[in-house]
């Protein structure tokens, strides 16, 4: 049969062994619009949706272990979004509810579209990708996964299988800019996480570059500049913050919106979600 | 690869699709291999919900659901709803609220209403309209189904209503 529906992670790495140019199909929300477009060919699918394995997660110390086939639904459930809420809060802005219930976290790996909207949350986590073949396991950090405008370093015959993914002490924000609330492909993202023990602020930019950009000027500055006791900056920090991220973009004009637009877009929403993790001191 | 079929389970029965091409999506097998015209085909790329089905405890765009991956699983399509020629609860309650317009909306909402109301039978309007935000209507402006929506959710908590 062209379609192979794995129910455990040896057959779906079994049937890529035998197939190892066939397409891999999570949740299909993105591959099955190119499908029904005719832009892809469809010869020999290995559905891996419905893989116990990939469904699962697991937090175990200071790590969240998450398969590839989690979904946005479950990212957006009661256990995810206390322990990695930037990226529970991104699945939430993610298409509809029927989108939500069927892709998943590895699909919106695989697609490394630079719109994705976990990508800038797993960036900003320094998320790391087990990836598996029948006979090879590795660990691949996502920016090195991540190489271009929907492209990565997956090579034929292996999968995605898990993305690992610190869990940190501090509060996290996701902001994301789009003509309406649902059904929305991000114009401009941002987001925004706290490390309350190693005393730093990570963040990434998503949509505005080939690939999420991670401000580390505007991180350096603002980690240096929050009273980490009070979790409190000076109002000035902010707007320096934002201006630093902002020119961290890299946007391009296209149809979604401009690139002046977009680096505008980094500005509001870098000052929006430090403002709403950080009590602005008042002089 | 003419010889081969797989078996779906629509509304309770299998049913065999034969002589498929690999990329079919669901919403087209219903459609135009099964004969279950109810899930409306408007976007073929998840933006519009007309072609909602439930699929085990899930509602998902059909048109984004590879056929060949959808076996042994419980798909629920408008047809599903009530027995064929009655009416299920959400359908007499958009009847009855005048929920329905051009109609190419209607059997993805109620399907969705459907799965909403059996999770939650008390919904707010915050949730329904959540609920409901991947299926969309150009004709009514939406009050009339949020209307139609708590009529069917007093009927299924065992309330009469005006």
């Amino acid at each position: 049969m062209p379609v192979t529906v794995a129910r455990s992670l040896d057959d779906a790495l079994s049937a890529l062994e035998e197939h190892p140019n066939a397409l891999i199909l999570a949740g299909g929300t993105d591959v099955m619009v190119e499908v029904n477009k005719g832009t892809r060919p469809v010869e020999q699918v290995i559905s891996i949706g419905r893989v116990p394995e990939l469904q699962d997660w697991e937090h175990e110390g200071d790590w969240l272990h998450l398969g590839a086939a989690v979904t946005y639904t479950e990212l957006m459930g009661e256990e995810l979004s206390s322990l990695v809420p930037a990226l529970a809060q991104a699945a939430r802005t993610v298409g509809s509810p029927q989108i939500r219930n069927a892709g998943t976290i590895g699909g919106n790996l695989g697609t490394s579209s630079p719109a994705g909207d976990t990508l800038p949350a797993l960036f900003a986590l320094n998320a790391i990708l087990t990836i598996r073949s029948k006979t090879t396991v590795k660990e691949v950090p996502i920016d090195e996964f991540i190489t271009g405008v929907k492209s990565n370093s997956l090579n034929p015959g292996e999968l995605i299988e898990k993305i690992r993914v610190p869990v940190l002490e501090g509060p996290q924000e996701f902001c994301k800019i789009g003509p309406r609330n649902a059904m929305v492909i991000s114009v401009a993202s941002f987001t925004l996480l706290t490390d309350h023990q190693e005393k730093q602020v990570k963040s990434c930019l998503g949509t505005v570059g080939p690939v999420p950009i991670r401000p580390t000027e505007a991180e350096d500055f603002i980690s240096g500049e929050v009273n980490w006791e009070q979790n409190t900056v000076r109002p000035e920090v902010l707007d320096n913050f934002a201006a630093l991220c902002s020119s961290a973009a890299r946007p391009i004009d296209d149809h979604r919106g401009s690139a002046a637009y977009r680096r505008h877009a980094i500005r509001v929403l870098s000052r929006r979600a430090a403002s709403r993790v950080f009590s602005e001191e008042i002089s | 690869m003419s010889n081969d079929f797989y078996t779906l389970k629509v509304n309770g029965e299998n049913h065999q699709v034969l002589d498929a091409w690999t990329g079919e999506s669901l919403l087209w097998v219903l459609r135009e291999r099964l004969g279950f015209p109810g899930a409306k085909n408007a976007c073929e790329e998840g933006e519009c919900g007309s072609c909602s089905v439930r699929i085990d405890e899930e509602i998902v765009c059909s048109c984004l659901v590879l056929a060949g991956s959808a076996i042994d699983q419980e798909i629920t399509t408008i047809e599903g709803l009530a027995p064929e020629g009655e009416l299920g609860d959400v359908q007499q309650a958009f009847i009855e609220a005048g929920a329905v317009q051009c109609g190419f909306c209607t059997p993805g909402l109620l399907v969705t209403i459907d799965h909403l109301l059996e999770e939650n039978q008390n919904p707010d309007d915050l949730t329904v309209r959540e609920a409901i935000s991947g299926n969309l209507c150009r004709c009514t402006g939406y009050g009339r189904i949020l209307e139609a929506v708590q009529i069917a959710a007093a009927s299924r908590r065992g309330e009469n209503h005006e």
